[in-house]
């Protein structure tokens, strides 16, 4: 009994929620008559499908999706690019020790030219925190679909509300049935 | 109709309990969306590609930065959709009447063929209509508010980057402190400091930015919206100008959504006629 | 994350989800529809969703409340279901 309550509830909560708030959408979508409990139920569903994505994305353990970043060093064009190609030498070379970091300091001031520059502060910035492990982060991808979708709901309800002021308008009142009888008429 | 209603949402929570089984556990880092190999990829590789430690505004403008071209434009749709459903041009007398406060009754007075009484009066505020009340403590604690509203929904567009936030977000707020002009003063003062025609340029001009930077992206050589082309002309490295190049395409962003927050609203609030509010 | 932080709010989700489309009233729709947002927005930055979180502190609890409010008034309060 435990064991079925902790597999089927407990774990799977987020998506037993999500079918209830998709439901009480779809409810307030049909079965209510007046055109703002409507956009209302429109709304709730739109978010209830959020949510969905949103828990899949979610991992145990792991931190937000941010990662961890110094200052951006900025400079003239040669140091700059002799830094970076340091920090690209340091990391090409995995036995490489911070002691060695002069030498590739003076070894990469040589070496100029489109290449060195192209993958340089790509490599500087890499140097910093080698170690990025994708378990350690949070899965970024279901937050960037659902940020877009709520900025397009609020988008999507100023028009249904401005289609529901247009009927008012019209019909002096927000109610299906009594619409229905005026067009009766 | 309630037991249509009731039948189809049985159905569809049916149709999803059946399947809610084969859904991965709450938070399994194993599971099939967290295990697929372009989101390890996107971890792994954004602060190299593009130097943006926020992942999410890093996907949102640079990976698929067309996509999110055409969901500004969306944005940009709805603002217009709303301008045509409501928008109304009643015949406007040329002197209209003014209505005046007391402040200390609140006895409205109502001046007509446009007289005005001295802006500088202290017994007298002008407020839009009867219905309207004008309230000392409401309206200047949103005046002082507001600036700082706006100084932070900057900071939110410029800092994207580097903590959560971004166009979307940014331009939300900066929208949301003129909403609040619009409701603790009227709808009057929003118009005189934000006209329609201005807002109407600000939307437009937000698109324009946006697929201004991707065709400027063309003109260096590169494809549409490949930001690298455009390190160069800023003078600095293709990886850097992968940053620069989301920040302008944020502003561009910031300033369709905050343009369509207060057109939304200001056509909702005025039934079409913007000239009362709330 | 907080497992029962999740948990508990996702009960006051879907308490407020109902009172939402049950209320007789269109303002107190409109309210309980911003406590709805904000209740989700509290439930993102929960599971770590912080720029989902942030999107819908600032548009569903802050336009869309301001937006529904602004319709009601200028249509009618008054509702049968």
């Amino acid at each position: 009994m435990e064991e079925f309550f902790s597999q089927t509830i407990a774990s799977k909560y987020n998506y037993w929620c999500y079918i209830v708030l998709m439901m009480i959408g779809l409810y307030a979508m049909v079965g209510k008559r007046n055109m703002i409990k409507k956009i209302v139920g429109m709304n709730i569903f739109q978010t209830a499908i959020i949510l969905f994505y949103v828990s899949l994305g979610v991992k145990r353990d792991a931190t937000l999706p941010i990662l961890e970043h110094h200052g951006h060093e900025g400079g003239d064009a040669g140091g700059h690019a002799a830094a970076q190609g340091a920090h690209d030498t340091l990391h090409a070379v995995p036995g490489a020790t911070p002691d060695a970091v002069p030498d590739a300091v003076s070894g990469a001031a040589h070496a100029t030219g489109p290449e060195a520059l192209d993958h340089a502060a790509g490599a500087a910035d890499a140097a910093h925190h080698v170690a990025i492990n994708a378990a350690d982060y949070i899965n970024p991808l279901p937050h960037v679909l659902m940020l877009t979708a709520i900025v397009v709901s609020v988008a999507t309800l100023g028009v249904a509300l401005a289609l529901a002021l247009r009927v008012h308008r019209r019909y002096g009142t927000l109610d299906e049935t009594e619409i229905l009888e005026s067009l009766r008429q | 109709m309630k037991i249509l209603a009731i039948a189809l949402c049985l159905l569809l929570g049916g149709a999803l309990v059946f399947v809610v089984g084969d859904f991965p556990d709450w938070g399994d880092p194993m599971s099939p969306p967290n295990d697929y190999r372009l989101s390890k990829h996107f971890i792994e590789n954004t602060m190299e590609e593009t130097s943006v430690p926020n992942i999410v505004t890093a996907v949102l403008a640079d990976y698929r930065g067309f996509d999110t071209m055409f969901e500004t434009a969306v944005i940009f749709t709805a603002a217009l959709a709303c301008f045509f459903l409501l928008r109304t041009w009643g015949r406007r007398p040329s002197k209209p009447d003014n209505v005046y406060m007391h402040l200390l009754t609140g006895v409205h007075v109502r001046l007509k063929h446009g007289k005005t009484l001295s802006p500088q009066s202290r017994t007298f505020a002008r407020v839009e209509s009867e219905i309207l009340r004008y309230d000392l403590v409401t309206s200047t604690v949103c005046r002082l508010m507001i600036p700082f509203i706006q100084l932070f929904a900057l900071y939110v567009v410029a800092h994207g980057h580097h903590s959560p936030g971004g166009g979307f977000q940014g331009g939300v707020i900066l929208g949301a402190s003129f909403l609040l002009l619009a409701i603790s003063h009227d709808l009057r003062t929003l118009r005189e400091r934000f006209p329609e025609v201005k807002l109407m340029y600000l939307l437009i001009a937000g698109i324009v930015l946006y697929s201004g930077v991707g065709f400027a992206c063309m003109i260096y050589g590169g494809n549409f919206l490949e930001y690298e082309a455009l390190g160069p002309l800023m003078g600095v490295t293709p990886v850097m100008a992968h940053s620069l190049g989301i920040l302008f395409v944020e502003i561009g962003v910031a300033m369709t959504v905050m343009a369509t927050m207060i057109l939304i609203y200001n056509y909702i609030s005025s039934l079409g006629t913007y000239e009362r509010g709330l | 994350m907080f497992y029962q932080i999740d948990n508990a709010v996702l009960t006051l989700v879907v308490l407020c989800a109902l009172a939402a489309i049950n209320i007789k009233d269109l303002l107190g729709a409109g309210i309980l529809f911003g406590a709805y947002s904000f209740m989700m927005c509290l439930l993102w930055a929960v599971m770590g969703a912080v720029d989902v979180a942030f999107t819908e502190a600032s548009v569903g609890a802050g336009v869309s409340t301001v937006l529904f409010i602004a319709a009601v008034f200028r249509t009618s309060r008054r509702t049968k279901d």
